[in-house]
């Protein structure tokens, strides 16, 4: 795997990390669910996480179109961009 | 492909879990005694987990009321309010409730689930928020689902993270709705309900309080914890149940608030489902009434989950936090969460299994339901099947004594 040179997937990573007890790698194609085992309680705990690393308020009706890390990182992205 | 293999894997995890003795999920009981015993498996079994908190199932009055009310007005009302009316005792009922919360306005549902999923999908839509505890029970979750509102979770039971959601949406126009419970149903702790409310009037925003387990067991006169913590003033919206202390079931939720009645021709819970039976609604109201007049209840059942609570953390188990009615022994795992499920059933005591992600924490649970009908006799014997079982899986320290019988 290369790399994680994108801020938002590795404060994904991290949160992803510390809710699951686990160190996980993630990169744009990661699939949350498949890959990382993540299920819908989790999820939405890791939501929480990332939003206190950003500030930002993360609606989980948004999360409805995320399936990968590089859904979730553009969301985050774009929601970020709108504040 | 076919349409279930989504759920394979919860297929396989159930069938794992049968495997090991009994079907947590799905216990049939030969025959129900009292409140607090059973017939399950040919053997008498103590009930340790119906949330039949004041134990009125078997209230004679509120029998001989439903009894009456099937005689007088038939099986079922066979449709809803909006189109085929309210009988006399559904209007009864909702004055009832109103008056017992002090408030203006009350609207009754078919179910506590249907309460929640109508209330908080009707009370804030698009461009709104629905701020919730992140232990919510799920027909919280349903409900957000079904509303267009944005829903923001956060950490159960802490105000500061509560106010920190709310700050980082300060400037974004909408409502905010609070949602919150009174006593959580998995291990029983009650939520900081002063604090919470000190964040709502500061940040501003609305604020509903689920009762759904605290309605007769918390505050001098049985309104919940909003009553226990002196905060009903600052509670917009209380929902609850009759299902648990009520000994039925069907939902409500009250408010001071101008307008509610309006909920009645938007609130698709509310409107397209049939309205409670007459023989529901009956016993729901004496029901009511006895939990008005007899506070010697709550004072028994306080007692009782004291002495179970007590006694379980006395043998070495692990308990929640608080003593409450529901008292939740948290196991180490998932294995010897049912096997100790499964012993304690072969010795009489049934109580309920609950597992991740329906738990906190993710660790499995064995959750406990105290009653006010619960003897003396009942929680020692309880206590000592614990023991027993506890020990014969290692679970609890054997060398560990308990101090007072």
């Amino acid at each position: 795997m290369k790399a994680v040179t994108d801020l938002t997937l590795r404060e994904i990573g991290i949160a992803a990390s510390s809710v699951l007890g686990r160190t996980v790698e993630v990169a744009d194609e990661t699939h949350i669910g498949r890959d990382l085992q993540v299920d819908s309680l989790a999820l939405m705990n890791i939501i929480m996480e990332l939003e206190d690393a950003f500030d930002i308020s993360i609606p989980l009706d948004r999360l409805a179109s995320v399936e990968t890390a590089g859904d979730l990182s553009n969301l985050i992205k774009d929601l970020r961009n709108k504040g | 492909m076919g349409l279930f293999d989504k759920h394979l894997a919860y297929r396989d995890a159930y069938q794992a879990i049968r495997q090991a003795g009994a079907d947590p999920f799905n216990v049939r009981l030969d025959s129900v005694i009292s409140p607090t015993e059973g017939m399950i498996n040919g053997r008498p079994t103590i009930l340790l987990g119906t949330n039949n908190y004041l134990g009125l199932t078997f209230d004679p009055e509120a029998i001989a009321a439903s009894v009456k009310a099937v005689q007088e007005r038939g099986t079922g009302t066979t449709g809803s309010r909006i189109a085929n009316g309210s009988f006399e005792a559904h209007v009864e009922l909702e004055t009832a409730l109103a008056k017992f919360y002090r408030r203006k306005h009350a609207m009754v549902f078919t179910t506590g689930y249907q309460a929640n999923l109508g209330v908080l999908s009707t009370l804030v839509g698009r461009g709104d928020h629905l701020i919730l505890d992140a232990d919510s029970h799920a027909s919280i979750y349903d409900g957000s689902r079904l509303g267009h509102a944005e829903v923001i979770r956060f950490r159960h039971n802490d105000p500061e993270d509560l106010y920190k959601r709310l700050r980082r949406m300060k400037d974004v126009p909408g409502e905010r709705l609070i949602v919150v419970e009174g006593i959580y149903s998995m291990i029983g702790d009650t939520a900081p309900l002063k604090e919470i409310a000190a964040v709502k009037r500061e940040m501003g925003g609305y604020l509903l309080v689920d009762e759904a387990h605290s309605m007769g067991v918390l505050g001098q006169n049985g309104r919940g914890l909003a009553e226990q913590e002196g905060v009903e003033d600052d509670v917009d919206f209380v929902v609850g149940t009759f299902s648990k202390s009520l000994g039925a079931i069907g939902g409500f939720c009250v408010s001071n608030l101008d307008d509610f009645e309006v909920m009645r021709v938007v609130c698709r819970p509310y409107m397209f489902t049939a309205s409670l039976p007459p023989a529901v609604v009956s016993s729901t109201l004496v029901a009511l009434k006895r939990l008005e007049e007899t506070p010697e209840l709550r004072h028994r059942l306080m007692a009782n989950a004291r002495r179970l609570y007590d006694g379980l953390a006395e043998l070495g188990f692990q308990t929640g936090p608080t003593a409450s009615p529901i008292v939740a022994i948290t196991m180490p795992d998932q294995e010897s969460a049912i096997g100790m499920w499964n012993m304690l059933l072969q010795n009489g005591v049934y109580l309920n299994l609950a597992l991740p992600p329906a738990t906190p924490d993710s660790r499995p649970l064995l959750r406990t339901s105290v009653s006010a009908a619960h003897t003396d006799e009942q929680i020692e014997k309880v206590l000592s099947v614990f023991a027993e079982v506890g020990a014969a899986l290692g679970i609890i320290d054997t060398q560990r004594k308990r101090v007072s019988a």
